[in-house]
């Protein structure tokens, strides 16, 4: 989805925040990923805010969707002109007030603002791993986040909180280490991509590699693949937005003219908006990562993976609460596929919240100032114990 | 909250439950009553509203509870599963009553069903003198906009048991005043004389 929504500075903010690294895996030891194949040393880019109490009850972990970071919250420099991606959820006072809870957020593996992704050097050849990056799966990011959590010395999360491919993540949590997550909240997500999500992201990757700068994923010391990325990214902005949302926001209106010019340019507002949103995207992004990540998202499988296809099964050693919100206009997770596991975990005696907000701006209307969304995340953590 | 701050109807319902218990609210509204049961009871609370903006509220007070239909989300959950399944004000709005009391009767061990009583007097009067359709506090509605499509008098609802098939365990009928703070109990012809009916209910 679309972080960096441009978002005014209101409410207070947790100020100046840090990236900070975590090293781990290192020769003789490689994680095993579940692919069969195995990496080291990896290193993950992650940020925390507020402060962990005595008995380190009190940790929040949030993930980030495909494109963001491990910047969640605050400033890494007072000139900064945007706060990090979530700054109108976290911090003093907000839905997960960090006066309260001490809130991690780190960057997933195969991504490429931190932690070890494809533009990462291989320590074997010395030069950018690309494609020999072996695939990664949101089990395997979980996995990094376990040895970020046992790191930090948290025994248990008062809550994993993520949007989208974040709430994937969130749900591996719930199911992988059930006794290490006392709350869990999934926003406008899945537990598996359905054929048209897996779509638009295949066609996403054909642009990509279509590119003739992409050269199997080996171009960094060359020119990128800076078109297909952009094209991939706007298809993406296609699925995170709605048939009213971009009626309302572009119409038919033109952009910077009046009448039709007969020509191939952006003419069309919800053109050129597209091609901002490509360009944008490029300045920050690494096509390699957003190969890995998307393919990750769709191998996402739950029912697959702990139920042998029963999504009720897989949720049978599940302890968690949980808090799942579906948006009505969001038809890349659609309301139904967050009723299928709000049924499973129904079958399962799980102590599940489920609303579906009416929001008419698509799959990104989890990343927007919504007090809707602030009040059902600030209540259902307060009635989340403290005592693990 | 409370207990004086619970309306007198709820307070009827949250004395004939045990404490600890395990209770699903079928339209639960705001959620008043299972945070009452949770807190002052232990009971262990889940609820169903279809109206997002409730559902928030209820969320908001640490109360667990699903937005959707009560008939569909009913259905999920696994037999006795509770002890009881409260259907508050809310079974004259179901189209298929005897449907939904069956499935409360399959996931809990007793039920609470309450309602409105449309054999009150006033309701008769009402028909009787001025020969249009009822409208009253209990039953605020127009006959053309209310959500009210299943009217049933306390006599009603006895015979209903005969015919679908459960026990009554206990019942109330009762009168209320003060926007429903304060009421009492109704002995003398509470068909005739009381303006709500609570019932709880159990398998034959």
């Amino acid at each position: 989805m679309s972080e960096y929504i441009d978002q005014g500075r209101t409410g207070e903010s947790v100020g100046i925040v840090e990236k900070q690294f975590f090293t781990f895996a290192e020769p003789p030891d490689r994680l095993k990923l579940e692919s069969g194949s195995s990496i080291g040393p990896l290193t993950i880019a992650y940020e925390t805010c507020g402060t962990l109490n005595k008995d380190k009850s009190n940790a929040i972990l949030v993930l980030h969707a495909l494109s963001g970071d491990s910047h969640m919250a605050g400033y890494y420099d007072p000139n900064d002109s945007k706060p990090g991606w979530w700054d109108i959820m976290v911090g003093p006072g907000k839905g997960i007030d960090t006066d309260k809870y001490f809130v991690i957020c780190s960057n997933i593996i195969g991504s490429c603002a931190g932690s070890t992704g494809p533009a990462s050097i291989n320590p074997e050849t010395k030069k950018e791993y690309g494609t020999d990056l072996p695939l990664i799966t949101i089990g395997d990011m979980v996995e990094t986040q376990k040895a970020l959590i046992d790191y930090l010395e948290v025994k248990s999360l008062l809550s994993v909180i993520g949007g989208s491919v974040g709430g994937m993540q969130a749900l591996e949590w719930s199911v992988r280490y059930p006794d290490m997550v006392r709350s869990t909240i999934p926003l406008a997500t899945t537990t598996r991509h359905s054929a048209l999500a897996i779509a638009f992201n295949e066609v996403a990757r054909q642009a990509i590699m279509a590119d003739p700068n992409w050269n199997d994923g080996h171009y960094y010391s060359d020119k990128k693949p800076d078109m297909g990325l952009a094209i991939a990214r706007m298809i993406g902005h296609i699925t995170y937005l709605s048939d009213e949302s971009m009626r309302k926001k572009f119409g038919r209106k033109l952009q910077n003219r009046s009448a039709l010019s007969f020509e191939f340019g952006a003419e069309f507002q919800v053109e050129s908006y597209l091609q901002y949103q490509g360009k944008k995207f490029i300045e920050r992004f690494d096509a390699n990562s957003f190969l890995y990540i998307t393919k990750a998202a769709d191998y996402f499988d739950l029912a697959r993976q702990y139920g042998s296809g029963s999504l009720v099964k897989a949720f049978l050693n599940c302890k968690s609460k949980f808090l799942i919100v579906s948006y009505t206009s969001d038809w890349l997770y659609p309301t139904y596929q967050s009723k299928e596991m709000v049924k499973a975990m129904k079958k399962n005696n799980l102590d599940v919240s489920f609303c579906e907000i009416d929001a008419q701006w698509g799959h990104d209307a989890f990343l927007l100032p919504s007090d809707r969304l602030d009040n059902l995340i600030k209540g259902f953590l307060r009635s989340i114990p403290y005592e693990t | 909250m409370k207990p004086d701050q619970l309306r007198y109807d709820l307070k009827i319902i949250a004395s004939w439950i045990k404490p600890g218990s395990k209770v699903l609210g079928l339209g639960c509204g705001k959620g008043d009553l299972l945070l009452w049961l949770k807190k002052e009871k232990n009971v262990m609370e889940r609820g169903i509203e279809i109206e997002e903006s409730k559902v928030v509220k209820c969320i908001e007070k640490g109360i667990s509870i699903l937005q959707g239909d009560i008939n569909e989300e009913i259905e999920d959950y696994p037999d006795n599963t509770f002890d009881y399944a409260i259907c508050s004000q809310t079974l004259q709005q179901v189209y298929e009553p005897s449907n939904l009391i069956h499935s409360m009767m399959r996931v809990a061990k007793m039920g609470v069903v309450s309602f409105p009583n449309f054999a009150h007097i006033k309701v008769r009067m009402q028909l009787a003198l001025t020969g249009r359709a009822p409208v009253t506090k209990e039953l605020p509605y127009s006959w053309h906009d209310t959500p009210n499509i299943r009217v049933l008098g306390l006599n009603d609802f006895e015979n209903f048991s005969n015919q679908v098939g459960f026990k009554i365990l206990k019942r109330a009928a009762i009168n209320t005043k003060n926007n429903h703070r304060h009421g009492k109990m109704v002995n003398f012809m509470p068909n005739l004389f009381a303006t709500y009916g609570i019932f709880l209910i159990g398998k034959e």
